[in-house]
């Protein structure tokens, strides 16, 4: 009975077939292929030489060289190496304090740059996986050539190859310099730190060379978060809680605050015979198009101990003594600062959901409001039943991607407020997101460590987030009927 | 009788309505008023020019929200500023901004343009799992690998070079841009809006996936173009912990314009007095900023739209 029900799925392989065809390709390759195509496994281009496209084969061969000579000289770096040993002392366990070093590795010394052993591992991986790479294209090409022989074509020339770029390899052509850049600076970085935290790597083993060494240290580093073992943990394990908790009450309000102030706004601004529209769009863009830095700083100090409003509060008698709207001293009021923050955040987020909104408010069909003011709806009661429905459903991805992007606010946070109240060395503030803290953690204090564990932290949530939500909206679900 | 009673009705319909427009217009006037309040704030210190009865003069936050006296003296001050020991430094910020800018912005737009492209309207096998890899990977805090990225660019002497600090430059533009491809969303959704059919027709007549791309695709993205390179040419004057990080609070000379009026109030060579100067400079750069914005509304509003509507 359910088969029947069920949507005819497409011809999917399951993970492990498509592992097994793969293999089974491979061995196709090797016992159908040329002479050529046989030798190409070992030497690459061999095949190309065989079937007379010497330039493809020459390139080939360079590439392997070259590949071959990285591994096997180790090119050193600040006297780090690349190459095999590279992979090697990715591999390492380092003796622990008191020790030495190693035994068996007597050769590493603890001036070593560890944080470059790691990233040189890491791009020696990535080396090794082009090398397989180019080594199946290079099969690969040499078997098509097999092919085209069998069936009477002559092999590609160089040339054509270089034309299929241009057509049904496009794609190769446009997508190289982003997968090569994006893999130097994005992916391998992102590994790279995520490989910190389950290490000893931080400021603490930097500046004590040679008592507290380098080795992968496993699940250590989150279990302090839970446990407050070790030296940071017991700041951690107290801040780390709290930190989270705001972090969602300040995405959660700083998400809802600006989607319906920005509906609210824009809603004003298209009212029906308002003049001056433009205009007062044009104002509320203004803190857009001002870099935040700018804008942010602005308020900040404008609320500042001898800033203007402080003045005038004092002038009027609102207040005896200045106060500490944004908690940037150590007595002010933490509360006072987290609302102010969402207040302020107000005023940059709005512009935003205004300018997002206009567009689908005036697409709304007449009709639907038409056929309210028939049944007599008031206007509040046709805001709440028309209006406001149509507008979320349209804007539900922005709302999620807005929530994600808010709980990584991280300049409304640290221009505003720097995360005080209250903020010393690796402890966060007050006011501090996950961001801010992971931003204070690595770059001002040298935890590399901890603060790669709070990323991952923050990476679980917001993907958990994202992939839940995202995997049920239509615009995933549909991509391909859309079109 | 009906007829009367549809006039009343009518008339105190448009009496509220008048009375609801001008309700709304004196919100609008106020909510204008908060927004402007800090912003003409910068602007009216950044034309401060007062000084103490000694005869020094006043660059900090003072307690008048209007000065007493203006004058062009911080625009000139914050031009010849030595700051951090580099002479005319703030020319200099706004000079290196303008080159990663630019150059950010030629790479950026043609990377985002062409992974926008090949996602929406070209088929292949690792299309899929080339967008799942880059949402997850866009999930990560950036501030994760900021600092391996540093690592990384100083490895191979593109920051922190003590023989060559401008090629810092470099390494700035790199790391601003090489990720660009990875934010195709919105200039995917654009493409997907083109008709397949436009493409599908062009193919059975022969062309080539690059002739479609540059005589049929490229003519219509005129909007995504403009819109791509909005942001990315604007991204390095208003990102300023990235430049901060990857520069180095050493290589003052290469900062970006952005870094250098953060510094001017949070680092170690900050001044209190400096203020009314950093105001003068924040005033430069969101000049020609906001002038761009303006202009370019109209792309800036379709590019947001798109991509909060398509997610």
């Amino acid at each position: 009975m359910s088969s029947k029900t069920k949507v005819p799925k497409k011809n999917k392989l399951s993970l492990p077939e498509r592992i097994g065809k793969a293999f089974s390709n491979f061995g196709k390759r090797f016992v159908d292929g040329s002479l050529g195509t046989k030798l190409s496994h070992f030497i690459f281009g061999a095949g190309n030489f065989y079937h007379k496209q010497y330039i493809k084969g020459f390139l080939f061969l360079v590439i392997q060289v070259a590949i071959l000579a990285f591994m096997i000289l180790c090119p050193e770096v600040n006297g780090t190496p690349y190459g095999w040993k590279a992979l090697r002392n990715l591999s390492l366990k380092y003796a622990t304090e008191g020790s030495e070093f190693d035994p068996v590795l007597g050769f590493v010394s603890f001036n070593s740059d560890c944080k470059l052993m790691v990233l040189f591992g890491f791009v020696t991986i990535a080396v090794v996986a082009i090398y397989f790479l180019v080594w199946n294209m290079n099969i690969q090409s040499s078997y098509k050539a097999d092919m085209d022989k069998k069936i009477g074509k002559k092999p590609t020339t160089f040339t054509e190859d270089l034309k299929e770029l241009l057509d049904r390899k496009f794609h190769v052509l446009m997508l190289t310099p982003t997968c090569i850049a994006a893999t130097v600076f994005t992916l391998l970085p992102t590994i790279f730190m995520i490989s910190l935290a389950f290490s000893t790597y931080n400021q603490q083993f930097m500046n004590e060379n040679g008592t507290n060494l380098f080795h992968w240290n496993g699940l250590e580093n989150f279990k302090a978060v839970f446990t407050g073992e070790g030296i940071l943990g017991f700041e951690i394990r107290n801040r780390f809680l709290p930190v989270l908790s705001w972090t969602f009450i300040w995405a959660i309000f700083a998400t809802l605050t600006c989607y319906f102030g920005g509906i609210i706004l824009a809603l004003l601004i298209n009212k029906k015979g308002l003049k001056g529209k433009k205009f007062f769009r044009t104002i509320f863009i203004l803190t857009i198009a001002v870099p935040q830095f700018i804008s942010l700083l602005a308020v900040r100090n404008l609320l500042g101990e001898y800033g203007p409003i402080n003045s005038l509060l004092m002038n009027i008698g609102a207040t005896t003594q200045p106060i500490g709207f944004l908690g940037l001293k150590p007595g002010d009021s933490e509360s006072l600062a987290k609302f102010m923050v969402i207040m302020i955040n107000m005023w940059v987020g709005i512009p935003y959901t205004m300018l997002m909104t206009s567009g689908i408010l005036m697409n709304i069909p007449a009709d639907l409001y038409e056929a309210g003011r028939v049944d007599g709806a008031s206007t509040t009661k046709m805001f709440f039943k028309i209006t406001l429905p149509y507008v979320i459903f349209i804007t539900t991805p922005y709302l999620i991607s807005s929530f994600v992007g808010n709980m990584n606010a991280f300049n409304s946070i640290f221009l505003l407020t720097g995360g005080g109240p209250t903020y010393t060395g690796y402890a966060a503030g007050g006011t501090d997101l996950l961001v801010t803290w992971l931003y204070k953690v690595t770059i001002d204090q040298g935890w590399y460590n901890t603060g790669a564990v709070i990323g991952i932290f923050t990476f679980l949530i917001t993907a958990t987030i994202t992939l839940v939500t995202y995997r049920r909206s239509k615009a995933y679900n549909e991509e391909d009927t859309f079109q | 009788m009906s007829n009367s009673g549809k006039k009343i009705k009518y008339k105190s319909q448009s009496r509220s309505r008048r009375v609801s427009l001008g309700v709304t217009y004196l919100i609008l006037i106020i909510l204008s008023v908060i927004w402007l309040i800090p912003l003409l704030w910068i602007v009216l210190s950044a034309f401060r020019c007062q000084y103490h009865p000694d005869g020094t003069f006043i660059g900090t936050v003072t307690s008048d929200y209007f000065p007493k006296y203006v004058g062009l003296k911080n625009f000139k001050d914050l031009f010849s500023m030595t700051f951090a020991g580099v002479p005319n430094a703030f020319g200099k910020w706004v000079l290196n901004t303008l080159i990663i800018a630019i150059v950010c912005c030629i790479i950026s737009t043609f990377l985002v343009l062409s992974v926008g492209y090949c996602m929406s309207k070209l088929k292949f096998k690792l299309r899929k799992p080339f967008m799942n890899i880059s949402m997850i990977i866009g999930l990560f805090p950036s501030f994760m690998s900021m600092i391996a990225i540093y690592f990384l660019l100083k490895s191979i002497g593109l920051t922190g070079n003590p023989e060559h600090p401008e090629y810092s430059i470099i390494g700035l533009i790199l790391a601003y841009s090489a990720g660009a491809g990875l934010g195709f969303q919105i200039a995917k959704g654009f493409f997907d809006v083109i008709p397949n059919a436009l493409v599908e027709s062009a193919k059975l007549d022969g062309c080539t996936s690059f002739k479609i791309f540059r005589q049929i695709i490229l003519p219509l993205a005129k909007p995504i173009i403009i819109y791509q390179a909005l942001m990315s040419f604007t991204g390095p004057w208003m990102d300023f912990i990235f430049a901060k990080v990857i520069i180095g609070a050493d290589n003052p000379r290469y900062w970006t314009v952005s870094v250098g009026l953060y510094s001017m109030l949070f680092s170690a060579f900050a001044d209190k007095n400096l203020f009314t100067q950093f105001a003068a400079g924040c005033v430069i750069v969101a000049i020609p900023i906001v002038t761009l914005f303006m202009f370019l509304q109209k792309y800036y509003v379709e590019g947001v739209t798109a991509g909060a509507v398509k997610g």
